[in-house]
């Protein structure tokens, strides 16, 4: 246990290396230079100009060493400065945007384990009756949907016709309500999904009968015995969970003005801004694989039928 | 071969049944495959047949399999149903809801939503089904490879595969079409490029469970070359599951196209897609909510098609996970 644990964090090294390196290459095996002007059409730099900038950010290097300078920084935390917003760095950046994303994701993660549970339990123990239609029916559209088009819906329903929520913003906790709900529903159907198919087999297995047998009520054999074992399974998804909320948020937040990462996100991403891509790409990276290292041994310790 | 083809099926209840209208098994390709196939009525049916039968009673999956059926066909003939060109603009009529004229309204720029909208089916779809065949051409070959092959070149590819599973896959879909630039060729260039992994896990999770059975021991004994036990023995059995995987891969690859083109990295204007559509639309929310609304309904009923008939799809193949 112990030695898995050790040789999965050691796991992370790799990993992240070659995270870096993939999206590194990636940046610089395409066309196009960040000193390229920005909107479309307008003048180029003068050739000296360029020159001086690229010396200014060492992008006049060879490749092999701007990755090595890269990571030597980047293993002290710093990013450097951001291509696009110049007065400031990618660090100081991320210390303002990544906390409100970590707290839109987490509020949706909340929501989402606990409405998926909910859904998935009602679908279970009501099997192939009108709740577990309901439920599914809701389950399915929260997968498929993308959050963009929910997005759209909700604006239109809760802040034109209904005006409940404004459309946007993040200064008070009513501005969180829409974006939350869009962000979860997807995670939310996943778990839902997968808390049924769980839920349905553990009903049907020896120890829940027994459970019934010696005369329990329903509700103690559904919530102590069914469901307990039922959750195992569901831990392992919140790995790819983490992953759907943490790229769900880009298009979130830019749809109701969140100033988390996800906007700085793309922003970055078109402007060419290689600090700010590398440090983003990294972050999420790094946030998942740790989630994913936690969910595993979290795994391994709840079931004790799993050897790691 | 011949022992691969009759390995699992023909069983002894068969003359018990009923007459039926079902081939009798043994034909090339169609023989009877798995457990699934057996343990359902012991019929001499083959597992694609059942497969079928189980799809055509589940009502959701055929609803969907009708709507997507439709919006190949609207993507298809796209050319003769578009009442306007989706580049013609007409300034006269800006942002107009739902007319005669123009059953959708006309958008930002005077354009007909409603051919706007057949041209943008045509997108999905393309987007939709053509990932999927170069997911398929990169994944399997890979994870057959390092299943089959074993030892340190299975080693070597599995860790690629980790890593590259390790990458948040949106993420890596943005960063290589930002860097590449928008347009359809490299939507499908970024999707091959990360949704080769997940079948190629698939593929090779199978191999690795087939390659140490008996039929495959069978007509390696009766001397058949290594490539020929993979390509006619191995691969045909681990069909099934690669099959559900590019159904489920399609309205991912779907997504994607939408969710690229809705940040404005995915196909050029002026050729129409819907994710596009809406995320020009998004400033008009207010004024002008069909801009908005009615490719969202498109996407929304398109996604939950291909995600009921790929539900039904697993479902039949496979019968215990339901």
């Amino acid at each position: 246990m112990v030695q898995f644990a050790i040789s999965r964090v050691l796991w992370l090294i790799p990993t992240l290396l070659a995270m870096a390196l993939v999206t590194f290459l990636v940046m610089h095996a395409t066309p196009g230079s960040p000193l390229d002007p920005v909107s479309e059409g307008a003048n180029p730099l003068s050739p000296e100009a360029q020159r001086n900038l690229a010396a200014h950010y060492g992008l006049d290097r060879p490749l092999h060493e701007q990755f090595v300078i890269f990571l030597r920084n980047a293993v002290q935390g710093d990013f450097g400065n951001s291509f696009v917003y110049r007065t400031r760095t990618v660090r100081e950046i991320l210390a303002d945007t990544f906390p409100v994303s970590l707290l839109l994701g987490s509020m949706a993660l909340v929501l989402a384990v606990a409405g998926g549970l909910a859904l998935g339990i009602l679908a279970a123990v009501y099997q192939n009756r009108s709740w577990d239609y309901v439920s599914v029916t809701l389950a399915t559209a929260g997968v498929a949907v993308p959050n963009f088009v929910l997005a759209v819906f909700f604006i239109i329903l809760f802040s034109f016709i209904i005006p409940l929520f404004p459309t946007g913003g993040w200064d008070s906790p009513r501005n969180w309500v829409l974006p939350t709900i869009t962000l979860a529903l997807a995670p939310m159907g996943i778990i839902a999904r997968f808390t049924r198919a769980s839920m349905l087999e553990v009903i049907r297995a020896d120890y829940t009968l027994t459970a019934r047998a010696k005369g329990l009520a329903e509700a103690p054999v559904i919530f102590k015995h069914a469901l307990k074992n039922a959750l195992i399974p569901i831990v392992t998804l919140l790995g790819p969970m983490f992953a759907a909320v943490g790229t769900g948020s880009f298009f979130v937040e830019s749809i109701y003005r969140v100033p988390g990462m996800g906007r700085f996100f793309v922003l970055s991403m078109t402007g060419r801004d290689y600090p700010m891509i590398m440090a983003v790409v990294l972050t999420y990276g790094a946030f998942l694989a740790i989630m994913n290292l936690v969910v595993d041994l979290a795994y391994g310790a709840l079931d004790p039928r799993i050897r790691l | 071969m011949a022992l691969s083809t009759r390995e699992s099926g023909s069983s002894v209840e068969g003359g018990l049944t009923p007459p039926s209208d079902a081939s009798p098994v043994g034909l090339r390709g169609q023989s009877p495959r798995s457990e699934a196939a057996s343990a359902f009525a012991g019929r001499p049916t083959s597992l694609w047949r059942d497969a079928w039968r189980r799809l055509l009673r589940n009502k959701l999956a055929v609803a969907g399999g009708v709507v997507v059926i439709l919006l190949v066909l609207i993507a298809v003939s796209a050319d003769f149903l578009a009442p306007y060109s989706y580049t013609k603009t007409n300034f006269g009529r800006l942002n107009e809801g739902p007319t005669r004229a123009y059953p959708f309204g006309t958008d930002q720029l005077g354009r007909d939503m409603l051919s706007r909208m057949i041209y943008g089916a045509r997108v999905s779809m393309l987007v939709g089904l053509g990932a999927q065949v170069i997911v398929v051409l990169i994944g399997v070959p890979i994870g057959a490879l390092a299943g089959w092959v074993g030892g340190r070149v299975d080693t070597a590819l599995t860790r690629f595969i980790d890593v590259m599973y390790a990458f948040p896959r949106l993420l890596f879909v943005i960063l290589v079409m930002s860097m590449l630039g928008a347009g359809l060729m490299n939507i499908f260039i970024a999707i091959g490029l990360t949704g080769w992994v997940g079948i190629a896990r698939q593929t090779r999770a199978q191999v690795l469970a087939l390659r140490q059975k008996e039929f495959v021991e069978g007509a390696r004994a009766l001397g058949a070359p290594s490539w020929r036990l993979l390509i006619r023995h191995v691969l045909p059995n681990a069909l099934s599951p690669i099959v559900v995987a590019v159904t489920f891969g399609i309205p991912e690859a779907i997504f994607t196209e939408a969710a690229l083109s809705f940040i404005g990295v995915g196909i050029n204007p002026p050729t129409p897609s819907w994710g596009q559509m809406v995320g020009e639309g998004q400033q008009y929310l207010r004024s002008a909510w069909h801009l908005c609304v009615v490719p969202s309904i498109a996407i929304a009923i398109t996604m939950l098609s291909f995600t009921f008939l790929g539900d039904g799809v697993r479902d039949a193949l496979d019968p215990r996970l339901k």
